[in-house]
């Protein structure tokens, strides 16, 4: 029929009467939810039109940042590899100011076991020649600190006071050639020198009937009047008996002079020194002293 | 002026329904009036005035009921402007076709509004067949004597007219 076609007047008005009343209707109607169905069409017509508009502003905006926007990308990466760049170097930072707290209570733990008045310093600088073994710490005289005084560190004796200034002192380590010390072997209480060859440590002026053996530790027997007594020196490495009275007693440092980061500095007597081997770390040089005890 | 008329027939319709419905048994009617008046007003006046008038009587109706407001309106509105169109295609104006057209009138409407009703869930009409043939044989009587007494009318006063004159 001519009336009911749409693209008449008639067609017209009749639709949107009869849409007007459908929209009535509903607006009274509920659904099963107990929605009114003009407000759940609405809603979800709506809701289509927000998905709609969504995946559109989505896709929009996925198109301006995975292409548009990576022009900025590259002064971002930039400035981002720098950053990690900072980042990396803060991080050893804070690495190396962890680790030398770890040293730092190490020294304390050490400071409260040997009962020796001492004074803590840090290590400032190395020996300015290769073939004298030396290092510089931040105290001096004005601090106490005297020739000829011991320097210990956790994992034990380092060395000793050589030239002290007025805030810094130069401290010739036990492996320096002209360097050493008297010590003993503590399992069999063999006594010896203890003397330095550049990188590691001899005991010479043993007893070739002496019972020494490979793993022994080897402390300070404080006869020197610089070290005190009880500290460890290293772990014999190798034994090789000589024909004469002296064999070659090898021993491996027990400190790592080249990670050496802070001692104490012995200002006390010697004689008040300790008896039991000293030696913080965990290492090889206090096991070995324990086994020895067994 | 025409628009008046239609508002004042439907005021009347729905004024004599809700009257007579005070002094029926049960409170219903077996007639619908203001359908009667959507028709009628629909094939004098053609489809749009017709669904025009059904959306104003029928909104009224269900707004004067406690049904849902527009499912009157709406069986109504179709009612009228199918009423008009058919109206303007056809010659309605014997008696018979204009007895079918109620009839058919009727059953339109309760087919919309029942339907409507039905769908929604809103409400059930267990066997509405007796109902809905009675209805539309009441329309249709009503209509049809609607029809002769307004139709007579004009013919009346020129015939009295003519009488005074001689």
């Amino acid at each position: 029929m001519a009336l009911l076609d749409i693209r008449q007047r008639t067609g017209y008005l009749f639709m949107a009467v009869i849409i007007g009343h459908i929209i009535l209707i509903s607006a009274q109607v509920n659904t099963d939810r107990g929605v009114p169905v003009l407000e759940a069409v609405t809603f979800g017509a709506f809701a289509e039109v927000q998905r709609g508009a969504s995946t559109l502003i989505g896709g929009v905006r996925t198109s301006w940042d995975d292409y548009l926007a990576l022009q900025s990308v590259r002064s971002d990466n930039e400035q981002l590899r720098r950053e990690v760049a900072q980042l990396q170097v803060a991080l050893q930072q804070q690495r190396a100011l962890a680790q030398q707290s770890r040293t730092l209570v190490d020294l304390l733990q050490l400071r409260e076991q040997v009962q020796l008045e001492t004074v803590a310093a840090a290590v400032i600088a190395g020996s300015a020649s290769p073939d004298f073994r030396t290092l510089t710490i931040d105290k001096g005289s004005a601090d106490g600190l005297r020739p000829d005084m011991a320097v210990i560190a956790p994992a034990g004796v380092v060395g000793r006071i050589i030239t002290p200034s007025a805030r810094a002192a130069k401290v010739q380590l036990l492996i320096d050639r002209n360097a050493a010390a008297g010590a003993i072997v503590e399992r069999s209480r063999a006594q010896g020198v203890v003397e330095g060859t550049g990188g590691d440590l001899r005991l010479n002026y043993v007893s070739g009937t002496a019972d020494v053996r490979s793993g022994d530790v080897v402390i300070t027997s404080g006869i020197d009047g610089i070290y005190p007594k009880g500290f460890v020196v290293g772990q014999i490495e190798s034994v090789e008996r000589g024909a004469g009275e002296f064999g070659t007693v090898v021993i491996r440092p027990a400190v790592d002079f080249s990670s050496i980061e802070a001692v104490l500095v012995v200002v006390s007597p010697v004689l008040s020194g300790v008896e039991e081997p000293v030696a913080i770390d965990e290492g090889a040089a206090t096991e070995p002293a324990t086994q020895a005890r067994e | 002026m025409k628009a008046v008329g239609v508002v004042i027939a439907i005021a009347l319709a729905l004024a004599l329904q809700t009257t007579l419905a005070r002094f029926l048994v049960g409170g219903t009617v077996a007639l619908d009036l203001v359908l009667v008046v959507v028709v009628y007003v629909a094939l004098t006046s053609g489809p749009v005035t017709g669904m025009l008038a059904g959306s104003l009587a029928g909104i009224i109706q269900d707004a004067l009921s406690s049904g849902v407001i527009g499912i009157g309106g709406l069986a109504k509105s179709i009612v009228g402007f199918l009423a008009g169109a058919i109206g303007q295609q056809f010659i309605v104006t014997a008696a018979l076709p204009r007895m079918v057209m109620f009839l058919g009138a009727t059953a339109a409407h309760a087919a919309v509004f029942m339907g409507l009703y039905v769908l929604l869930g809103l409400r059930s009409f267990p066997a509405p067949w007796a109902a809905i043939l009675s209805q539309a044989l009441g329309n249709a009587a009503v209509g049809m004597v609607a029809f002769a007494i307004i139709e007579s009318v004009p013919g009346m006063v020129d015939r009295r007219r003519v009488r005074r004159r001689l």
